[in-house]
């Protein structure tokens, strides 16, 4: 993968992208004509896609600042006044600081719980000869095509019978469980190509086997770690499916649960404005994120497709 | 490196295997087995009912739908999608001028600022993608109808995931517009890797862009287009097509099943109507599809591999 990506610069209304990689003044015109042609088309043609990509967001942002009136009588049209009121009221009454804070307990053990466990069976299953290595490790891989839908109806029950129904802890259990296959996958590869040489020399030096991994492997394992942390962050935060089937009390919604509940219900006594608030609420630390650890999250997502 | 290794493997994996082999593949397992049953998900009890369920599966009217519109998700869907994609990433990549002193083959300016803001939808949750475009698509305070108003198509008012006919294109269309950024990057990652030789000698032998794509860019990057295909597939016919059609049609999905897939079908058959064993069969048949899928994809795709 080609690291190319200067910062992101803004989206501009007009589309007209600024990067760093042009260096000197525009070619003169006189260039061979079949290019030129080219290039006003590719530019118009990717100008109208980024324009689609962008507007729909655009939207969403514009509407959670509008009343409820003019967001149906003229969806178009800018707010009249900034209604921050719309953002308050999803935030309070409308329980969106409940389901971001299930969605944060929920990420957050998933994640801390995937990157351990994850990269222990990764290290074990990259550095070790053992009978059984490679089914294990087979394993562990094959969860990553098949459709989840079909564990889904006996997963129902067997988390039930664990009384793990309908609580945060389940539902961490459950994440990291079906996060595995992918982040073994990316750090069974990472360790292969770590040095063993200094492994090694820790071990001859008296060190135990597990404070080799988490005193020498894990640290020079980071670049890894942030790359499928990040992938798995997207991944657990997005998480739509397993909660609707695995989490039906109201009080321990996730976001995209939440959201969806509000929607269906017609919006809590019909406040659209505030349902659109909540939308753009969720999408935020999502977008935030992405645009921080853009080339990480790009590395994370298309190994994954690579295989 | 001998010393302790066997109670340090088993100490490591014992944790994350068990995990992974209660909660995914116990259940995977036992579907299978609960697909010759009649359980309905709400009692313990149950019998062996041999292949009463498959023989019903092949009665029922709205599994033929539902497998209609799977197969319409996993085979149209990502030939749009990624037909979108290698375009624009070869616009990317290859459509640029020439710049003087530069690289006879150059990617358009902004080329890495179009590659961040396609991404975008990628990172938002389907759910919330979902129910975004639902408002979009509301026929008669939507924005796309309001728009369409608004440039003088007043006339054209669809009812959009209303109307039986159109519902399951405006769902595909919500996956095509949040997967497309994800393959352009894919693939400008693998145009990027591309030796610049090649398409020199290709413009030195005269050859312009479009046979250009066709004869050397393609060729070249069909394990890439391959792989994405089967991915997209995949995700087709699982979790993101549930999303979009639970999200997005009401109902028993959509206007006279217009839009129901296999997956939503599982998911009401399962705990929506109480009929468990019944879910877990039209479960292993969507288990089916999704691996002759593959299969074919790989086998049609197979070609000579190129070596650069």
């Amino acid at each position: 993968m080609k690291t190319t990506e200067t910062p992101a610069p803004l989206p501009a209304e007009s589309g007209a992208p600024i990067t760093k990689t042009d260096i000197g003044p525009p070619p003169p015109v006189k260039e061979k004509k079949e290019g030129t042609v080219l290039n006003v088309f590719s530019h118009g043609v990717l100008v109208v896609w980024a324009f689609m990509v962008v507007l729909p967001l655009l939207w969403a942002v514009m509407t959670s600042f509008k009343d409820d009136r003019s967001i149906f009588s003229s969806p178009w049209s800018l707010p009249d006044s900034l209604h921050f009121d719309n953002w308050s009221r999803a935030w309070t009454q409308a329980n969106m600081s409940d389901y971001f804070l299930n969605t944060v307990l929920v990420v957050g053990g998933s994640l801390i719980g995937t990157l351990v466990l994850g990269s222990m069976a990764a290290y074990v299953l990259a550095r070790f000869e053992f009978p059984g290595n490679r089914f294990i490790y087979f394993l562990f891989i094959g969860g990553m095509s098949f459709p989840i839908m079909l564990a889904l109806v006996p997963l129902f029950y067997v988390v039930n019978n664990m009384g793990l129904l309908n609580t945060i802890h389940g539902l961490i259990l459950v994440y990291i469980a079906y996060s595995l296959p992918f982040t073994v996958f990316f750090l069974t590869a990472f360790f292969r190509t770590l040095p063993t040489s200094i492994a090694e020399a820790a071990f001859v030096d008296g060190a135990s086997h597990s404070r080799t991994f988490f005193q020498i492997m894990l640290p020079m394992a980071k670049p890894g770690l942030i790359s499928v942390g990040i992938f798995n962050f997207l991944g657990q935060w997005n998480q739509y499916m397993l909660p609707t089937v695995l989490n039906t009390d109201p009080d321990k919604r996730v976001l995209t649960q939440g959201l969806v509940q509000l929607a269906v219900s017609q919006g809590y006594k019909g406040d659209w404005s505030g349902l659109f608030a909540g939308l753009v609420m969720a999408m935020l630390p999502v977008l935030a994120a992405y645009i921080i650890f853009q080339r990480q999250v790009v590395q994370g997502l298309t190994a994954g497709a690579l295989k | 490196m001998q010393h302790g290794k066997y109670r340090f493997i088993v100490g490591f994996l014992a944790l994350p295997l068990g995990l992974y082999a209660l909660f995914v593949v116990w259940p995977f397992i036992q579907s299978i087995y609960y697909s010759f049953t009649d359980w309905t998900g709400l009692s313990p009890e149950f019998k062996m009912v041999g292949f009463d369920n498959y023989s019903r599966m092949l009665d029922d009217d709205i599994f033929w739908k539902s497998l209609q519109h799977s197969l319409l998700f996993a085979l149209l869907l990502p030939v749009v999608t990624i037909s979108l994609a290698l375009f624009f990433a070869f616009m990317i990549n290859v459509g640029g001028r020439k710049r003087r002193n530069g690289p006879v083959v150059t990617g358009v300016r902004g080329s890495s600022f179009y590659k961040i803001v396609y991404f975008f939808p990628q990172v938002l949750s389907i759910a919330i993608v979902a129910l975004l475009f639902a408002f979009a698509y509301n026929p008669d305070s939507g924005a796309i109808n309001t728009l369409l108003r608004g440039i003088g198509l007043g006339d054209v008012q669809p009812l959009w995931l209303g109307d039986p006919d159109l519902a399951l294109w405006a769902v595909m269309a919500v996956l095509v517009w949040s997967t497309v950024g994800f393959f352009v990057v894919l693939f400008s990652a693998g145009m990027a890797s591309i030796p610049a030789e090649m398409y020199e000698a290709a413009l030195l032998d005269g050859a312009n862009r479009v046979t250009t794509f066709f004869r050397v860019t393609l060729p070249l990057l069909w394990d890439t287009v391959q792989s994405g295909w089967v991915y997209m597939g995949i995700l087709a016919l699982g979790a993101e097509s549930f999303a979009v059609v639970q999200i997005m049609t009401t109902g028993p999905g959509g206007p006279d099943y217009s839009t129901t897939v296999m997956v939503l079908y599982v998911y009401q058959k399962a705990f929506r109507d109480g009929q468990a064993a019944y879910a877990t069969t039209i479960g292993v048949a969507l288990l089916v599809v999704t691996l002759a899928f593959a299969a074919v994809v790989m086998r049609l795709g197979r070609r000579e591999r190129l070596e650069y």
